[in-house]
């Protein structure tokens, strides 16, 4: 019943399917015969398609943006925050599309999607995918969509990294890139902290090489361990000592290792809820990906070259709390594009929610993505 | 001060077509005047998120920079004009900043407001009170500028920093460029305006 949902939400939304019969080949020297993508979109593209744009998601996040999938949907979609009529991605003037990465597991084929050349799940078989793949793989889906240039490519984190690859990759279908709590490439920090998240899944006794939907079992310790460690790193030092500090459970300490911090039972409390609905090979496939990340090394590791023939204005904006992703590195991104002179605004929002700043209602936030797109919105007429 | 005077006789210094990196750009106002009438292409520099969002309201492209941090991020001779307008007295270094003006832009273009003004010095000579000019409602210990200066002690330290000052103008307190201001104008300009660049053979 939309009645109950408020005035700026964009209510009950259904994923759609595309199938793409073409084969696609990936970086890593492997071709998929055919895949598809699972998306959502939100408004209505206009008379010449002139008002979409795409959001890309972070690691685990997925094409359910915005709205709910049933009237008792607990929780909207994960950027719901800023989709939506009159929100910063105003659905009243554009049409945004999102949708599962190749590679996820949630709808998108993937590593628990069915093999068509098997009849079976992928598992383990399902090849890697790059932020490259998967902008190769979005550019089919916008033109199945009759979409043949975004006024905006739009993300946080990981998405962000894919918006910046969207402009780098495709220059003429990309009219604006907002770039937000990304990085130009992961620090070896960065890429320690993956590699501890995939030690927990890999040497999970139940995950048997990536088969163990065969074995009917889930590694499930070795993905929450690895979610609770991702957790940390989304969350700032204040952050966390604002909403949990050193509070017991029970008010009392009793000497033994079940939870007895508050902090505790969060994490616990999130990775339990990753773990039935988030799929190991899959953190596996997003981690990578991030990891290999890097458009500068084809460009002898200069930015500036990689992003030569970027023809998008950037919005780039990065949180100060965020030591994931800090500003430094969304300035590396910023310096990049000023030296080849391209049109760039760079904003670091004082926020102290760490790295998951990105998904949140921060007013001062809110406001200048806001008024970023609405100059998108005046420049496509919509 | 007349923000729009300020603005016309900076643009008549800038020749079309050129790339501009204004420093404390504010909301845009200038940027915004140089694209539109001297089709002047550029960034803004600014700390202010209030005034940011001002910058995207207008087009403006804008990057969030703490100037006492320096220019660290742009290469030398990357813009034609590094401008900063009435912003010199609220950083820290302004003998560094300048220095960095000149790196980075082929030529710098500063205003200020002159505490040489003879207003000022009547507020400090009869009132014994310290001018605060430019802020309107703020007093000596919650204004943003630290580096308040006259239009003497603008050129003086030109002279010892090896800058050549290539043209100079002064705004009146009737907010128009007038002779009796150019003719003694660290007594009658309220605002200088400075185009200059580094002297030949001087090494910032």
């Amino acid at each position: 019943m939309p009645e109950q949902f408020p005035a700026d939400c964009v209510g009950l939304v259904t994923p759609q399917r595309m199938t793409f019969e073409q084969p696609l080949e990936l970086d890593c020297g492997r071709t998929l015969p055919s895949y598809e993508l699972v998306y959502e979109t939100y408004g209505e593209l206009n008379a010449d398609a002139s008002n979409a744009i795409l959001v890309c998601h972070a690691l685990s996040g997925d094409h359910h943006a915005a709205g709910y999938h049933a009237a008792d949907e607990r929780k909207p979609g994960w950027w719901d925050a800023c989709i939506g009529p009159g929100k910063p991605l105003d659905t009243n003037r554009f049409f945004v599309v999102c949708s599962n990465n190749l590679g996820g597991c949630r709808g998108s084929s993937g590593p628990v999607s069915t093999n068509p050349e098997t009849g079976t799940p992928y598992g383990a078989d399902f090849p890697m995918v790059t932020v490259p793949d998967w902008v190769r793989s979005q550019a089919r889906l916008a033109e199945g969509l009759g979409i043949t240039q975004w006024a905006a490519v739009v993300g946080g984190s990981l998405g962000g990294m894919q918006a910046l690859q969207w402009a780098i990759d495709f220059p003429e279908r990309v009219r604006h890139a907002v770039v937000i709590a990304a990085a130009p490439k992961l620090s070896a920090q960065n890429i320690a902290f993956n590699e501890v998240a995939r030690q927990a899944i890999l040497q999970d006794p139940e995950f048997y090489e990536g088969r163990y939907a065969e074995y009917g079992v889930v590694p499930r310790r070795g993905l929450s361990l690895a979610r609770m460690l991702g957790h940390i790193t989304y969350l700032s030092e204040d952050a966390m000592r604002a909403k949990f500090g050193r509070e017991l459970r029970e008010g009392k300490i009793n000497f033994n290792y079940d939870v007895e911090f508050e902090v505790e039972s969060y994490l616990r409390y999130q990775a339990e809820n990753f773990v039935n609905h988030f799929d190991a090979n899959t953190y596996l496939l997003m981690t990578r990906a991030l990891d290999y990340f890097d458009p500068a090394s084809t460009h002898d590791d200069n930015l500036a070259a990689a992003l030569k023939h970027v023809t998008a204005s950037f919005l780039v904006l990065s949180f100060t709390s965020d030591w994931r992703f800090p500003s430094n590195r969304s300035r590396e991104i910023v310096r990049a594009l000023q030296d080849g002179n391209k049109r760039v605004t760079y904003s670091e929002i004082e926020a102290p929610q760490g790295h998951d700043s990105f998904l949140m209602p921060i007013p001062i936030y809110r406001d200048l993505l806001r008024a970023y797109m609405a100059r998108v919105a005046g420049e496509v007429s919509a | 001060m007349s923000v729009r005077s300020e603005l016309a006789l900076i643009s008549e210094w800038i020749r079309p077509g050129t790339r501009v990196l204004d420093l404390g750009c504010g909301e845009g106002l200038l940027l915004r005047y140089l694209r539109d009438t001297r089709g002047v292409i550029g960034y803004g520099l600014e700390i202010d998120p209030d005034n940011i969002r001002g910058c995207v309201e207008k087009g403006i492209p804008v990057i969030q920079t703490n100037l006492d941090e320096g220019l660290k991020d742009f290469d030398p001779d990357s813009f034609d004009y590094v401008v900063m307008t009435q912003t010199l007295q609220a950083v820290r270094y302004p003998e560094h900043l300048l220095a960095e003006i000149l790196r980075v832009g082929r030529e710098g273009i500063v205003t200020f407001s002159n505490m040489g003004h003879w207003r000022c010095r009547m507020e400090l000579a009869l009132r014994g009170r310290m001018p605060v000019s430019g802020d309107a409602g703020l007093d000596w210990y919650n204004s943003p500028n630290i580096h308040l200066c006259t239009v003497r002690d603008f050129e003086r330290l030109c002279t010892n920093a090896g800058i050549d000052i290539l043209e100079r103008t002064f705004i009146d307190d009737g907010h128009r460029r007038r002779t009796a201001a150019s003719l003694l104008p660290n007594l009658l300009g309220e605002v200088a305006l400075y185009r200059f660049k580094q002297a030949a053979g001087a090494d910032s």
